[in-house]
């Protein structure tokens, strides 16, 4: 079980947050974008071993979404922090 | 040595002393026409089919660990091909049919028990959807039969179907020759076969590079030294993004925990694989006497070999609510594997973005079930460096094209 501090909450439990995946930027503009780099916005992953970062969400509490860093082979949460601030 | 009752007899007058071990441990080779990364189940039936299929005998599968300790040892061992779309009854049926025949190719009893594999429907609207995927298997050519609640409770008596039932029983469907086997068997039976045609198995051998120049895979660095290789497959599961790595390129793959438990063991009472969507497990009887279930993925991506609670609190809640007898029970051993999901939970098999390297990876939460066929898929690949008509529609492109074979749902459960 996951003892996740959310930037807004403070430390909840695993079960109160949903994963939201690895963050990605969308490529633009759409009508330039080809194949292959749609696929791989879409469908392709660092799926790291090791630190990964992540979006989540604090679904059963405030709502807001958030980036961990976590590492995936222990699971320590290594940190949280707020869309937008430094990362 | 080939086993036979009259071998056995033998070995038993002269006290067991006289069974040679059922593979070599050689030294590695610094070349092989075709290397295999990954001793599982996959690896090693690529191993066996490009020898005994394809004739090539310079092969050698390279293992991390040791023979089936990752996701072959770890899964739940349920064989079926009740599938949605085409191209998956094709390829899950093809392994299918090779699992029925398996124990006598191999001379290896691989305990295949074909004893059905019965998915439940917990309401009208459930019955309505699985009669549409019942009628798409039948179109498949995939022999499966719709069950109203007086015919499921005629065939698992154990069932909750009191009037408390959170999840009341409306029906289902049953694949009678899906089933279980032993999946150690599987793997070691590959190993031991492939290695009686020449193929080195080499475990405690970790791929540490590639060697790829002009664009093609050359050869492989190991903790063992360089080997040169003239093609390379990849059936590493859960790790297949991390050699991809270090071959320079990503995958559309996310490494997810995946758990299963079994209980202490009891007497014979439940004789089929139970699969319930709704309450998220499955279950099925081992011949030891454990109930051997599980349920859905783990809740974010891991490379950790072990479940996480919440989920497994919910696959042992499911259990309970759909076995109201087994609260009693004791849990004896709870493990995850970690494997490899696909966003469209189908496998990706065919060439790599490098020249001269094979994929066989992707099958998510579905692996040992289809292990005949693809490792049988990875040989026609090494050998002729073109896909098979099987495995053309799981290349690796789809995932540019669009043209996705989307069994998320009609997989509908972790198994």
């Amino acid at each position: 079980m996951l003892l996740i501090p959310c930037p807004w909450c403070g430390p909840r439990s695993e079960p109160e947050f949903q994963f939201g995946g690895e963050p990605a930027t969308r490529p633009v503009p759409a009508a330039e974008v080809s194949d292959a780099a749609w696929g791989a916005y879409l469908y392709v992953r660092s799926n790291e071993k090791g630190p990964h970062r992540e979006l989540w969400c604090h679904a059963g509490g405030c709502g807001q979404w958030f980036l961990m860093e976590r590492d995936t082979v222990t699971h320590a949460v290594l940190r949280t922090h707020k869309p937008g601030a430094a990362a | 040595m080939r086993y036979s009752f009259l071998q056995l007899l033998k070995q038993g007058l002269s006290g067991q002393t006289g069974w040679p071990p059922a593979w070599r441990s050689p030294e590695p080779k610094r070349s092989y026409d075709a290397v295999i990364v990954g001793g599982g189940g996959h690896g090693l039936a690529a191993a066996y089919y490009l020898a005994r299929v394809h004739g090539m005998r310079r092969v050698a599968v390279l293992e991390r660990g040791w023979l089936g300790g990752g996701n072959t040892g770890r899964n739940t061992t349920i064989v079926r091909s009740n599938y949605f779309f085409p191209e998956s009854a094709r390829i899950y049926d093809f392994a299918l049919r090779l699992y029925e025949g398996l124990s006598k190719e191999l001379n290896f009893n691989i305990m295949l028990s074909q004893r059905g594999v019965l998915n439940l429907a917990h309401s009208e609207h459930d019955m309505e959807l699985m009669a549409r995927s019942v009628n798409a298997m039948l179109v498949n050519g995939i022999a499966v039969e719709l069950l109203d609640a007086k015919q499921v409770r005629a065939e698992v008596p154990l069932l909750n179907f009191g009037p408390g039932a959170r999840y009341p029983i409306h029906g289902g469907f049953v694949q009678r020759r899906g089933g279980i086997a032993r999946h150690d068997a599987v793997a070691w039976g590959y190993a031991r076969g492939a290695d009686s045609l020449g193929v080195d198995i080499i475990q405690n051998c970790e791929v540490t590079g590639f060697r790829i120049e002009g664009g093609r895979v050359q050869g492989i660095e190991t903790s063992r030294g360089a080997i040169a290789a003239g093609a390379v497959g990849l059936s590493v599961a859960g790790h297949s993004g991390v050699l991809a790595g270090l071959a320079g390129f990503r995958l559309p793959i996310q490494s997810y925990a995946l758990q299963a438990m079994v209980s202490e063991p009891l007497k014979p009472m439940l004789n089929t694989v139970v699969m319930s969507p709704a309450t998220g497990m499955y279950v099925s009887q081992s011949d030891k006497g454990e109930l051997v279930f599980g349920g859905g993925l783990d809740l974010y991506p891991s490379y950790a070999q072990r479940g996480n609670l919440p989920v497994e609190q919910t696959v042992v809640a499911g259990l309970l609510e759909m076995f109201p007898a087994f609260r009693r029970l004791k849990l004896l051993r709870q493990w995850a594997g970690i494997v490899d999901v696909c966003w469209d939970y189908s496998p990706i098999i065919g060439p790599a973005p490098v020249d001269g390297m094979y994929l066989n990876c992707g099958w998510g939460t579905g692996g040992f079930k289809a292990i005949p066929a693809g490792g049988w898929l990875m040989a026609h690949l090494l050998a002729t460096g073109r896909h098979h008509d099987i495995s053309a529609p799981f290349d690796l492109s789809r995932f540019t094209t669009g043209r996705l074979i989307d069994e998320a749902a009609g997989a509908a459960i972790a198994h």
